[in-house]
């Protein structure tokens, strides 16, 4: 299959600092893709590579096949892009921001206006048409945004942090959207600083870090991968730390939080069992791992082995 | 050095601005908001000339004879036309225009479809060179109203207030491009704005400044360019020389597009 996006030594310098540090990546049709890392790890730079905005200090990238310096405005009729900050059009009402950026791609005006009406329908927002874009919620505003981004029917879709600073409910709003899209089978790359978005709606996951893809896969392989099977999270009584890192020093990968041990295992019950014999604990659990053990793993913040 | 950023370096240094008639899309959303606000746009410029006419044609022009073999009324009326083209086009392209870039991210919005930044830029500065034949209208026809000119002229004064709207709109877009923060229009506005209204032979000839202030005004001002012609015209005294002004407005309102398109495109394209 022909990927939609292909990205070839791709780099992004600012003067002295390095954003993009030279990666490579496919995004293929039907799929929705995450770039998962901290604030700083390169995630909106190379959207804005990718969208066209922002030109490549090195390598190649193809979005359609086509090379995004040279063919940006083929790019960019076929692309939906749902930027970071809300840059909804104050000076309108929830309607008109379709219909005059439904005119910036030369669309009919009676096209635009019956696209208009069903993605409002859509994105739940149809009895808010007339209302000036200042009075709606975050949420509100972030479902306009992803209206708008789909105006032009795009073929690849781009969300830059489609749910930062929303509250649970209207995140879960977004997310049920997105897969709803995905269904109709457009294919969506998302950006994210959330480990729980990610798995909630991706099918593949590239954490990035520092400008570099440190990993990728679907959020199961990674965890598989990474963290293996289980996470046993114990706490020691008083004085019983020495005797617990006795038992996992040099065996298991584990990190500490504050009191808490968090210990990756293939068997965590296993793992509970020997150490019931030598250590005395407050409390003890077993949960799955998710890919924020993944995560803080490959980041390596605070993971000893 | 790789293919990939020698390229990249090459199209840095061969700036080449790439423009299509995309740019009336911009022009289009500009206008829709002033038709939604049409009554703020259209009665505040109406007011500012009446007054202008009272304080100034009026009031101090008991005291003035004639100029020019005019009253003094008929004199300060094409000045006030070309303020209104002045002040038009500038305020839109600076304030308006940053707010636009800079809070609303509007640039960034339209950017990400088909249209690119030098359209967005166009775009703004058309709209500008229409706000200035907008309110040059509007204050050409109050100044007709007092008698001061014939309406028959107006064929006249709206190529004029588009030409001088066009200049004006790419000098505020030049400074928006160049302002770290809003606040800092106060160097433009106050620093050229401000000395060009007042010594541009608005309120009183130009021929009573000493020679050398009149040389700078005539090289410095486009507004000095602009009412001299306007003046010409409202006073029926057209001749050959006022090609050399007319000309002088057009290359600068070249110069000054081409260079604010590359200085809005060194400011947003990281």
């Amino acid at each position: 299959m022909e990927p939609l996006i292909l990205a070839q030594g791709l780099t992004k310098r600012f003067d002295s600092f390095t954003a993009v540090d030279g990666v490579d990546f496919a995004v293929y049709p039907g799929e929705v893709l995450g770039f998962l890392g901290p604030n700083g790890a390169g995630k909106t730079t190379t959207i804005r590579m990718i969208t066209c905005t922002s030109p490549l200090t090195a390598g190649t990238l193809q979005v359609f096949g086509l090379e995004v310096s040279r063919h940006p405005r083929q790019i960019k009729a076929q692309l939906g892009v749902a930027p970071q900050e809300n840059n909804l059009d104050p000076d309108f009402t929830v309607l008109q921001n379709l219909t005059i950026y439904g005119r910036y791609f030369r669309l009919p005006r009676r096209e635009i206006q019956r696209r208009a009406a069903d993605l409002l329908d859509f994105v739940q927002l149809t009895e808010k048409a007339h209302e000036s874009v200042g009075k709606l919620s975050g949420g509100m505003k972030r479902r306009l945004i992803l209206a708008r981004s789909l105006l032009n029917h795009p073929r690849l879709l781009i969300l830059d942090e489609p749910t930062t600073g929303l509250d649970p409910q209207a995140r879960r709003l977004i997310w049920e959207r997105i897969r709803a899209l995905r269904q109709s089978g457009i294919t969506v790359v998302i950006t994210t600083h959330y480990m729980e978005e990610a798995e909630q709606i991706c099918d593949r996951v590239l954490i990035m870090n520092q400008g570099q893809i440190i990993a990728q896969g679907s959020p199961a392989e990674l965890i598989r991968q990474h963290v293996g099977g289980e996470v046993l999270e114990v706490i020691p009584e008083d004085g019983d730390e020495p005797a617990i890192l006795k038992e996992i020093q040099g065996r298991c990968l584990y990190q500490r939080l504050g009191e808490k041990f968090e210990i990756f295992a293939s068997d965590g019950t296993a793992v509970l069992e020997r150490l019931k014999s030598q250590v005395r604990f407050v409390s003890y659990s077993i949960r799955r791992p998710n890919l924020e053990d993944v995560f803080l793993r490959l980041t390596g913040r605070d993971l000893h082995e | 050095m790789n293919r990939g950023s020698f390229a990249a370096s090459a199209a840095r240094r061969l700036w080449v601005p790439h423009l299509s008639s995309r740019a009336w899309l911009v022009w289009r959303r500009d206008f829709d908001v002033f038709r939604r606000l049409f009554w703020v746009n259209f009665a505040v410029p109406m007011l500012e000339p009446i007054l202008y006419l009272l304080a100034l044609g009026f009031g101090l022009g008991i005291f003035v004879k004639e100029i020019y073999g005019v009253p003094y009324s008929r004199f300060i009326a094409p000045a006030l036309v070309s303020v209104a083209i002045m002040y038009g086009a500038f305020f839109e392209c600076s304030y308006a225009s940053f707010v636009r870039m800079y809070y609303q991210k509007t640039f960034d919005a339209i950017i990400a479809t088909p249209i690119n930044l030098e359209e967005v830029v166009a775009g703004e500065i058309l709209w500008g060179a229409t706000r200035s034949t907008i309110n040059a209208t509007v204050v050409f026809f109050v100044v007709s109203l007092f008698g001061l000119t014939s309406p028959f002229l107006l064929a006249g004064i709206l190529p004029l207030a588009f030409l001088g709207g066009f200049l004006f709109a790419s000098l505020g877009m030049i400074s928006t491009a160049l302002v770290p923060a809003i606040e800092h229009f106060n160097y433009p506005f106050f620093l050229f704005v401000t000395p060009m209204f007042l010594f541009s032979g608005t309120f009183f000839p130009i021929e009573i400044l000493p020679r050398a202030l009149q040389t700078v005004s005539f090289a410095l001002f486009p507004l000095a360019h602009l009412v001299r012609v306007t003046r010409a015209l409202m006073l029926y005294r057209l001749d050959l020389d006022l090609l050399w002004s007319l000309l002088w407005m057009a290359g600068v309102a070249l110069m000054a597009f081409l260079l604010s398109l590359y200085l809005m495109q060194r400011r947003l394209i990281k």
